[in-house]
Order: C-alpha cells, then structure tokens, then sequence
C-alpha cells in the first residue's frame, strides 16, 4: 500500500484537456507565426474582395466576393498554421513529454484542434468591418451572411483537421506544410476536372464521382449561397472527426514504433 | 513500486532490450548503468508509456503500463532524456501547464508548485521564457515538472546532465529526499553519482542486464575489491617483494600519479602482510588506504565483452 503522501498523486485527476487547450492557446498569443496568419489572413481577405472580387462594381448588398476567396487563403494559410502542431512536438522532444502525462491521445489531438480553431475563429471575427460596410452601403441578407461565416469557419476546420493529422507523420515543418497543402488542394478540387478527368482516363467513373461527393469546394459554396443544408454541414463535420479519429490512431500507433 | 518482468523491445534485428526484468521497491533509488545505446533510454520509455513494450510488461505502482496506462502515468513522475520543455513559454507558464495536466491545484497545489521552485531555485527565471535559459536551468525546470505532483514512483533519464557540481549536488540530496518512501530510477554516466543518491544498481549491455545488486555488492566484484593502494617513491624493491607474497595477484604502478596498488588473490586479506612488508622493508608510503572496489572497473568488465563481441559481429 502506498503511503498518505505518495498515494495522493495517483487518485490525483488533472484537466489534461484544458491544459493542453490553454498552453496551445497561450502559445498562439506569443509566437510570431500566429499574429503572421492573422494579419495575413485579414489583410489579403479585404484586398481580394475589393480589387479581384470587384466589391464595388458589382453594386450589389453581399459579401459573395469576400468568401469566394477564404478557400483559397485558407489552402495556404491553415497547412502554414498547423504545420507545427505536431511537427514541433516530435522535432523538439516535448511529444515525449506530452505522451507520459496522464492525457489520451484523443484529448491532446482535440485540444491542439480546437485551440487552433478557436484562433482562426478570432481571425475570421475580425473581418466584422465588412459585414459593417455591406451593412452601411444597402440591405444584405443577414442570413445568407451568417451562413458564408458558417461555412467559412467549418472550411477551416476540414483544412486543419488534415494539416494536423499529417503534421504527426513527420518531424520537418516543411514536409508537413508541403503534405497538408497537396491533400487540401486535392479536396478542395475533388470536383474539378483537374482532379476527375485523370480518374475518367483511368477509367474509374465510381472513384470519380465519389470523390467529387468530397469535393470541399462544392460543399463550402453551397452554404455560402445561403443554404445551411444539414448534408453539407453534416460533410464537414464528418470529414474533421475522420481526420481527427485517424490523427488520433497515427500517435497511438507511432508508440508501438 | 516499479516493476518489469521480461520486458523487451525489438527493432528490426536488433534488441534495444531484451528479457529485463527489474523490481524497484519504495525506498530504493536504482541507478541503471550502460554504454550509449544499452538501452537505457528505451526501458525507462516504456516504463513510462511513450513507446509500447515489445515483449513483457511494465507495471508502476501495480498499474500495468499498456492496460491501465492513465493511472500508471498518474503515478509516476519522468524526466524524458534532453529534459524537453515548451520553449517559448515562461517557467511559471511551463510549470502552471504540467500542474494543471496533473490535477495540483487549489491551495495545497500552490504550496508545492512553490516548493518545487524554491528547492531547484527557479525564482530568479520564473517569468524568463524557457528558450533563453542555460542548460542547467532547462533541466531543472523539466526536474520540477516530474516532481511536481510528489509521484510515489520517478523516473530521471539523466537528471544532472549539463549541471554545475553544486547544481548536482543539489539535484542529488532531492533525490535522496524524495526517496524515504518512493520508487526512483535514475540512468547516469556519472559513476559517482551512483554512490551519491542511489541505493541500487543495474548495468545493461546490449539491452540485457549484465549485473545488479547494491553499490557495495558491485565493488565487491571489483578486482581493486580490498587491494591496498598507497604513494611511496623509490620502492622497487618492496614491490618486488610484494609481488612474491603468496596472497597478492599483482602489483601495479598508475603511470599518471604513480600511485602503487597491491590487488589480492580471490578474496584474500591482505592488507596486514602489505603494512608488515612496508614497515620491515622501512619504505615511507603516504596515503595508504585500503580500497572498497571501483564501479568504473566493473563497469569496464562487465559492459567490455559487449563491445567485443559487437566488434567481432
């Protein structure tokens, strides 16, 4: 039997899951590369609305060309914020340390996700200024605003889901970056024919078309459009617990290597 | 309590550990020895759950490390080897993550958190962000972290590494503290160490054990077990002479200091006939002691075949 004072610690039950949520957060306010994204994000999300969406053109009451280019900002700028994630943990022996503490895996690969969720959230709050314009200039349809941020928020959300299951694979920063861009531009264009007719050539029509079902592309603007079908919202939430539950399996697995 | 029964691990052809089975009790701080690449490192990670035993089983405080791996890490404390901590956060920040982690909280959790900075003397860097401290300072900052919840089992993968020797001296009475009634392994190179905070040792080879028992027991299979050393400048003479007593093996003169050891044949007494000698002989000797054995020479014996064989392979 265990003494008084040395058994106490082994009843002791920690908040492993706020713990890791709160030191990914804090770590998001005092590196470099998160104000980086934001600032990015936020700078090249008002300049593609204006100048390639042509906002004031189009002398119309919506906010169709400021999300028509999150797909692409976020394609190179999530696989550039999760990148590290994992990365880091592995390159600098810390994953050592995060893996002997009483955490489970899926509870430091949720926490790691939503921290960084909840810091594109931010960013994406922060274009409010827009919402404020279209507002001052006619009467957009609220709705179908609140639906392009939806939508845009849960894109995020796949984007990263994928960038930090394969930020696990690898211990370079720069291979995870170059891996999460590859498997995003390939969801994202799943229903392009720059992925399909390939798989055509091959003669695959059911592998086609069922990865055109994946395209994120097709899913984001049908929210976008106004409509928040519970199919597409359903797509995303499903494609992030998929890559969350194989990101999950990825470390327990890499235990046993 | 910590405890491996057969434990192993195999990667590719090579055995990083092999059959190892270990029994650290409460009270016992067991001190694992080996060459680089014996495979120190790779039983305490499985001790500790970051890699998964290949063979055999782990238990910390009768917690089986693979199927009760939640409530065997709650028990124990681990010092990953590099002492790895989040750089770019401060100590406080640092510590405040792995006590939250750890459930020491509230004002009993405080009042450790405190004590763990005061006794690795963190004060002066607790707001420093860990990437711009010394060495020294990293590895006591990750010390804290694994003592940080008084675990009644600790496992410290080179724990005084890169600190100065009143930093080592310091890390050294921790440990002996700690150690009343808790389970601790501690990996070294420092053989001195050995004599300075453990109780028990275990040297691996080629992730097997190679021998183990008390710091005492292991000298005693040491070859300067009860040879009498001493200083004593024209002797040749009296060495000649000691050579020719039926119990002594050899006698050897240290080319660097000069320093003459008289080695016993198997296990003889010889301490008296070597002072009778000396004194008839009337050579002056300085710093005549008589030796406890030497860890380092059986260090050398049991872990060299090893690298022969290795060579040989």
């Amino acid at each position: 039997m265990p003494t008084v004072t040395s058994g106490a610690a082994t009843d002791m039950r920690g908040r492993p899951f706020a713990g890791v949520l709160l030191r990914e957060l804090r770590g998001y306010l005092i590196t470099p590369v998160a104000w980086l994204f934001s600032v990015i994000f936020l700078v090249f999300a008002g300049s593609f609305t204006f100048y390639l969406g042509a906002f004031f053109e189009r002398a119309q009451a919506d906010l169709d060309p400021f999300f028509r280019f999150h797909p692409w900002l976020y394609l190179v700028l999530v696989p550039a914020l999760a990148m590290r994630l994992w990365a880091e943990e592995r390159r600098s022996g810390t994953l050592e340390l995060l893996m002997t503490l009483p955490i489970r895996p899926w509870q430091a690969v949720l926490a790691k996700f939503l921290a960084a969720w909840i810091y594109i959230g931010c960013a994406l709050i922060l274009t409010f200024p827009m919402w404020l314009t279209v507002n001052y200039l006619g009467q957009p349809d609220n709705g179908v605003i609140l639906a392009g941020y939806t939508g845009s928020f849960l894109m995020a959300g796949a984007f990263l889901a994928i960038s930090e299951c394969l930020s696990v694979l690898t211990r370079s920063q720069v291979i995870a970056f170059i891996l999460a861009l590859a498997v995003c531009l390939l969801f994202l264009l799943a229903g392009d024919p720059l992925v399909q007719q390939p798989l055509l050539a091959l003669g695959s029509r059911r592998v086609a078309d069922a990865l055109s079902d994946l395209s994120l592309l097709a899913h984001f603007q049908a929210i976008a459009r106004g409509v928040l079908d519970f199919a597409d919202v359903a797509y995303f939430v499903l494609t992030i617990v998929f890559w969350l539950a194989a990101n999950a399996v990825v470390l327990e697995v890499r235990r046993g290597g | 309590m910590i405890e491996t029964e057969h434990l192993g691990k195999r990667y590719g052809r090579i055995d990083a550990v092999a059959d190892l089975s270990l029994k650290v009790a409460p009270g016992q701080v067991l001190a694992l020895l080996g060459p680089n690449g014996a495979g120190k490192t790779t039983t305490m990670r499985m001790i500790a759950g970051f890699l998964v035993p290949g063979s055999g089983r782990a238990c910390v405080c009768g917690h089986d490390v693979v199927r009760d791996p939640m409530r065997a890490r709650r028990s124990l404390g681990y010092l990953p080897e590099g002492a790895p901590s989040y750089g770019e956060l401060s100590v406080a920040e640092f510590l405040a993550f792995a006590a939250r982690v750890r459930g020491v909280t509230g004002i009993a959790g405080n009042r450790r958190l405190d004590e763990m900075i005061e006794r690795l003397q963190l004060q002066p860097v607790l707001a420093q962000s860990i990437e711009t401290l010394s060495k020294g300072y990293r590895r006591r900052v990750c010390l804290a972290q694994a003592m940080l919840h008084d675990p009644p089992a600790l496992i410290l993968d080179e724990p005084t590494d890169g600190l100065d020797p009143n930093q080592q001296r310091e890390v050294h009475a921790l440990i002996r503290g700690m150690a009343r009634d808790r389970a601790i392994i501690v990996s070294t190179h420092a053989l001195d160490e050995v004599r300075a905070a453990c109780n028990r040792v275990a040297i691996l080879a080629h992730g097997r054990l190679r021998a183990q028992g008390t710091p005492s027991e292991l000298e005693q299979q040491s070859r300067y077990h009860r040879a009498v050393s001493f200083r004593a400048p024209a002797s040749a003479l009296a060495r000649e002479l000691l050579g020719r007593l039926p119990e002594v093996d050899a006698v050897e003169v240290d080319p660097v200091d000069g320093r003459i050891t008289v080695f016993p044949r198997d296990g003889h007494e010889i301490f008296g006939s070597v002072v009778k000698l000396l004194e008839e002989q009337h050579v002056r000797v300085d710093e005549l002691q008589l030796e406890r054995g030497r860890l380092d020479d059986v260090f050398r014996s049991v872990t060299g075949d090893a690298i022969d064989t290795r060579r040989a392979a």
